[in-house]
This record gives structure tokens, C-alpha cells and sequence, in this order.
């Protein structure tokens, strides 16, 4: 035991005596909860708008002024050239031309229908479909609001009209942020706690120092765990910072019990630790530890549901994502801290994430010996 | 018993033997030498010695304790210093060497007199990283970390490889005051002119021993004709002496030719006037006694 402190000591005192590592420490638990839910956002927002107008109208410009004073639109130009409009598009300053036909109020009032013309710069997939959707949401609303105005004259009062209010569970205001930050708190753990040690060690096998360990009574055993303890504590520091940081700055308090947040990151923590063990194992350069760990980050964090449901992958897709700790842990942490689930809802993502552990921890066990 | 006791060990790595069926012994308190050019097996034999590694084949014993299965034990008892540098290079003097004592369940005061000689100009240096040492300091510092658990034998790969030639000479002086204190020794090195300084030396080429003996009686059993020599066009020189008729063999050392001589007719006085006829200046010929090398080269044709 009295090996394990000095081994431990030495390693607080390598951590700390270099130049990046405590800056980087103290740094990321801020850039990702103070600057990442801003970058990481889905929220569309800005959608300039031009108007092609063949004859103005009050009708016309109550809808001018409808899109216009939404927050996720701006108005760029009204013109009655449908050319110059698509030419604004084609510079870039517009995303949308919304055509307003000749007759448009006149059918509109007499025949109770009217059409209107909607193209999308639909280069940014994304964009161009949740501006269509926006844009459907705000003409439905027009509708209802001028339905009152027309009533007397098309609409008899016999139509049924059927009005959705929608009511948001877990995220009333629909917050991207608040979705995210939960998910982007894991990231610090997978870096932190199982990428970090297992560089450590790649690195003292690269100077040759674990061959002069090697040749003390120390065992591969205490030797692993004085590298992975270090970063288990500092992980959870950073981790218990972030949650606070999120609370404080976001207002994100969990829901859920926050022992049960721990609880799945101290299963996650062991699961990916027993992975960057496997990758130090074999590894004998850092060069080649950094370029495997790089390629599984990327992976782990794209194949997630970090930023995209996992569920709106193809199928095969899907399950891939099924051999990813990272989705079950992402995926009970937002269960947790959103909706306030317990250990029961969960037990899926726990069993999991034990799984995982299991696997990984006696594949580096066996990886270990067969190295040496 | 003898400290060490290597029996018909081989490794390979992938297709290529690294060792094959080495056997060899040394008794304790002995000095002993393994020299032989890079790749000849030097430092798979320590990694197999120091624990490091398993043999494929054969069986060794280090203080009667065999290497695989005894590893814990052994690593007790034995001191090793790689060929690289393997100390922390981000802490201080003084911090690696108690690190080191710490890890063997030891302090540096309680061993100090056994590394005192050779740490004592390292003292002022203590809070300095061990990175920012220079090449003899660094050495010095690898040293004392393998000697401050008090083995009874240590293992020293290629030590003075890359030192500067006042610091090799001080190394082999402080090898010779531990062997005093009863240390067991087994270094290797490259250079042939460390040889004689080891009580008894191995001659290691691909994986073999060429020959196990005192350098005395590996020298003494010499027994070619070899004379040294030169000329101001050296490289020439070479040249036509390996084809001259009567000449055995022919190699470049240092600022000499070394050659050995079939014909026992001819004299360095001959040759030195066929020389000068073939054009050769300020040629040079004469008698010598045989080096460790000489003999190495000559086991290795």
C-alpha cells in the first residue's frame, strides 16, 4: 500500500509540473459548459426572407409584417421581379423567397383558398427544413388570425377548424441547451478519465521509464491503478465543477437524483478506462496512441446521439451505436437530468455500461499479459 | 553456487534469433564483460536476466532464483540500468533517486554509503530535473537508482555508450570500487578496449558466444602473426593488401592497418619495401600485440 502512495505522489507531482496538463484541466469543464452550447446549437434562427409581391395589398402586408416581426425571420427585400429575388439567393442573402401570386387576396376571399409560392436554398439541409416548418407554423397562424376578418364573407361558421397547442415536456422552452449540456458533460469523463491515464502510460513505455519500474518489486497492478486513480479524482472534480457551472449559468438543475448521475458515471468512468488501457496495451508510441484514441473519439461522439438522435440513423446504423458506452451513458444522463428518471428506467443504460466494463477491464488484463 | 547460470537460452523475435542456446556462468563478485557489436543479442539477454522478458528456450537462475518463476524475488534482489535513459526526466535528482529507494522499500540514507562515491557530484545538482543533466551526470544519476536497494548483482547495458571518453574512464573506476564491495557485475559494451578492464568477458556475435575467458587468456591464445600498417594513401593501402598474397586478413583500425600473415617468409621489412615500390609513401610496418578486437576478429571470420 505504502508502494501505491509513492507511486500516486509521483504522479500528482508529473501532472502538475507539466506545462499543459493543469491549464487544460481547469480550462475544458469552461469551454464546454460556458462556450460549447452555444456553438452546439440546432437552433435555427436568422432565416432571411425575400417577398416576390405582383400587387400589395392589406392582406399582403399583414403577412409582411407577420414574418417579419418573428425572431427567426428577417426581412430582406420585398421586389416584384421573381429574378431579382432568386438572384438574391444565389448571392447568398437570402434563404428563402416566398411568392405572392397576382389574384392572391381576391381568391384568397372569394374561393376561401389561396396559393403561395415558398423556395428554399435547401444547401443546409437542416436549415431548409426547419425554416419550411417555421414558415408552415407561422402562414397556419396567419390563417387563423385573418379567418375571423373573412368568416362573414367564405367561411361559414359550420368548419371545423382544429387548433394544436402543444405542450413541451422535460424542456418547456424547447432549449437546445438544455438538452446538450448534460450530453456534453460525459465528454470531460471520456477524456479525463480514460484517454488521459492511457496516454500517461504509452508515454512512460515511450521513455523507456516503465522498464525501470518493471524491474522493481512494484506490481502491474499497483502500477496501473496509481495511473488511472490520479485521473478518476481529477475527472470527478471536473465533473462535479461542470455540473455546478451548469447550474449556476444555464439554471440546470437535475431533476433526477444526482446519486444516480454518479453512479452511471462511475460505470462509465470504469468501462472507458479498461478501453485506454486496451489501446496503451497496444501501443508503443504515443504517435500511435494519439491517432487510435483521435479515430475513436470522432466515433464515439458521432455515433452517440451527441448532437443527432441516434434513432434517426438508418437502421444498421443503429446498431452500431449499440456497441458505443458513450450513447448509453449520454442517453441516461439526459433521462436523469431532464425527465428525473430513476435507477429503474435506466437499468437498460446501467447494464449496459457494466457490460462494457466487464469486457474492457478483462481485455486489458489479458492484453496486459500477453504484451510482456 | 554461481551468482548467474544461463543454460541453453534462445529467443527469437518474429524469424530472427536473437539468441541461440546461449550458456554461460559467473560467480559472485565477478566483473564480467559482454562485448559485441549492436544487434549481436547484448540487450535481450539482460531483458531475459532482469526479468524482463521469457526466454523461448533453456532455463536461468540469478542468486539460485530462476528468471520465470522467481521473477519477484529476483527483482529484489538485482539493479538494472538500461542502455536508454530511463529515469523521470520531469522530476529532480534527489526525487528519482528516493522514488527509486521507495519503490524497493528503502530509503537513500540507508543505502547512502553504497552510492555516495558516485553521487557526490551529483549533490549540488539535486533540485535540478533530470532532463537538464548532462550525458555523464545522467549516467551517474541512472546508476545510483539501480544501486540504491543494495543489489547483490547489477546489470549495466552498454553504460558507457555515448559517453565522452574521461567520463567512460571514471565509470570503469567506479565499477571497479563496487565490485570491492562484493557487487556481482555483468556490463556489456561495444568498445573492444573495455574488455580488459573485466575479469572474465564473453565474445557475443549473432546470438553466440564466441568465447568465454579472462581477456588475458583470450589474448594470450593469439596465435597469428600480426603487424600494423601504414601509409600516407590509407584507404588504397587497404585495398591491395587484401588481395596480397600472404596476408590472412586485413582491417582499418584507428589511424593503423591491422593484418595477419600467412607467409611466415615474409618480413615487415619485405613488405614494407614492396609497398614503397607500388608507390606508397611514409609506409610504415612493424610487429604488435594483439587487442581484444584483434582476437574478436579473427573468432568472427
Amino acid at each position: 500500500m505504502s508502494t501505491l502512495k509513492f507511486l500516486l505522489e509521483k504522479e500528482f507531482k508529473q501532472f502538475f509540473r507539466n506545462p499543459f496538463l493543469p491549464g487544460t484541466l481547469v480550462f475544458m469543464p469552461i469551454m464546454i459548459i460556458l462556450i460549447m452550447p452555444f456553438a452546439a446549437t440546432m437552433d435555427v434562427r436568422n432565416i432571411n426572407v425575400a417577398f416576390v409581391l405582383s400587387e400589395q395589398s392589406p392582406l399582403t402586408n399583414r403577412l409582411i409584417q407577420k414574418i417579419s416581426s418573428s425572431e427567426y425571420f428577417n426581412l430582406v427585400e420585398v421586389t416584384s421581379s421573381p429574378k431579382e429575388a432568386l438572384s438574391l439567393m444565389e448571392k447568398g442573402s437570402a434563404d428563402m423567397i416566398l411568392e405572392v401570386p397576382v389574384g392572391f387576396e381576391r381568391k384568397l376571399t372569394r374561393e376561401g383558398k389561396g396559393d403561395l409560392m415558398l423556395s428554399i436554398n435547401a444547401v443546409n439541409g437542416a436549415k431548409g427544413g426547419i425554416g419550411t416548418s417555421y414558415i408552415s407554423t407561422l402562414l397556419n397562424d396567419f390563417v387563423l388570425e385573418i379567418r375571423d376578418d373573412l368568416a362573414p364573407v367564405v367561411i361559414s361558421s359550420a368548419t371545423p377548424v382544429i387548433r394544436v397547442v402543444p405542450r413541451y415536456l422535460f424542456n418547456p422552452s424547447l432549449s437546445y441547451r438544455t438538452y446538450m449540456v448534460p450530453a456534453l458533460i460525459t465528454i470531460l469523463l471520456t477524456l479525463l478519465c480514460s484517454f488521459l491515464p492511457a496516454l500517461n502510460i504509452v508515454s512512460e513505455k515511450e521513455a523507456g521509464t516503465i522498464e525501470q519500474i518493471n524491474v522493481t518489486p512494484v506490481s502491474k497492478f499497483t502500477f496501473i491503478i496509481a495511473k488511472l486513480l490520479p485521473y478518476w479524482i481529477m475527472g470527478f472534480i471536473v465533473f462535479s465543477i461542470a455540473m455546478i457551472l451548469a447550474c449556476v449559468v444555464w439554471g440546470l438543475i437535475p431533476v433526477g437524483n444526482v446519486a444516480t448521475i454518479y453512479l452511471l458515471a462511475i460505470i462509465y468512468v470504469f468501462a472507458m478506462s479498461g478501453f485506454g488501457l486496451v489501446i496503451s496495451n497496444y501501443s508503443a508510441t504515443m504517435q500511435q496512441a494519439m491517432f487510435v484514441i483521435f479515430f475513436f473519439i470522432i466515433v464515439l461522439m458521432m455515433m452517440s446521439g451527441l448532437f443527432t438522435p441516434f434513432r434517426s440513423m438508418p437502421l444498421w446504423a443503429q446498431y452500431i451505436t449499440a456497441f458505443n458506452p458513450l450513447r448509453y451513458l449520454i442517453e441516461a444522463m439526459r433521462m436523469v437530468f431532464l425527465k428525473g428518471s430513476g435507477i429503474q428506467d435506466i437499468a437498460r443504460n446501467l447494464f449496459a455500461l457494466i457490460g462494457f466494463a466487464l469486457f474492457f477491464l478483462l481485455w486489458a488484463v489479458k492484453s496486459y499479459k500477453k504484451s510482456n | 553456487m554461481a551468482a548467474i547460470s544461463v543454460n541453453k537460452i534462445s529467443k527469437s523475435y518474429r524469424n530472427i534469433r536473437a539468441l541461440q542456446e546461449i550458456s554461460f556462468e559467473v560467480k559472485p563478485g565477478e566483473l564480467f564483460g559482454i562485448i559485441g557489436p549492436d544487434g549481436a543479442g547484448k540487450t535481450t539477454l539482460f531483458r531475459i536476466l532482469t526479468t524482463l522478458m521469457v526466454p523461448e528456450e533453456g532455463t536461468a537462475t540469478v542468486n539460485g532464483l530462476d528468471v520465470v518463476t522467481d521473477y519477484k524475488e529476483i527483482r529484489k534482489q538485482v539493479g538494472y540500468m538500461p542502455g536508454r535513459f530511463s529515469l523521470y526526466q520531469d522530476m529532480t535528482v534527489e526525487e528519482n533517486l528516493s522514488f527509486f529507494a521507495t519503490l524497493f522499500g528503502t530509503t537513500v540514507r540507508e543505502n547512502y554509503d553504497l552510492v555516495k562515491d558516485i553521487y557526490q557530484p551529483l549533490e549540488k545538482f539535486k533540485t535540478r530535473r533530470a532532463g537538464k543533466l548532462s550525458g555523464g551526470m545522467k549516467q551517474k544519476l541512472a546508476l545510483s537508482c539501480a544501486l540504491i536497494h543494495k543489489p547483490s548483482v547489477l546489470f549495466l547495458d552498454e553504460p558507457t555508450t555515448g559517453v565522452d571518453p574521461v567520463s567512460r574512464k571514471d565509470f570503469w573506476e567506479m565499477l571497479r570500487r563496487l565490485k570491492k564491495q562484493g557487487i556481482t557485475i555483468v556490463v556489456s559494451t561495444p568498445y573492444m578496449d573495455e574488455a580488459v578492464l573485466c575479469d572474465r568477458i564473453g565474445l557475443i556475435r549473432e546470438g553466440e558466444f564466441m568465447r568465454i575467458a579472462t581477456p588475458q587468456e583470450i589474448i594470450g591464445s593469439y596465435q597469428e602473426i600480426l603487424w600494423a600498417v601504414r601509409s600516407s594513401k590509407m584507404s588504397a593501402l587497404l585495398a591491395e593488401l587484401r588481395t596480397f598474397e600472404g596476408i590472412k586478413s586485413c582491417f582499418s583500425f584507428g589511424d593503423t592497418l591491422h593484418i595477419t600473415v600467412s607467409n611466415e617468409q615474409l618480413l615487415p621489412a619485405t613488405l614494407k619495401s614492396i609497398l614503397e615500390n607500388n608507390g606508397h609513401t611514409d609506409v610504415d610496418v612493424y610487429p604488435i600485440q594483439a587487442t581484444i578486437e584483434d582476437c574478436y576478429m579473427l573468432l568472427a571470420k
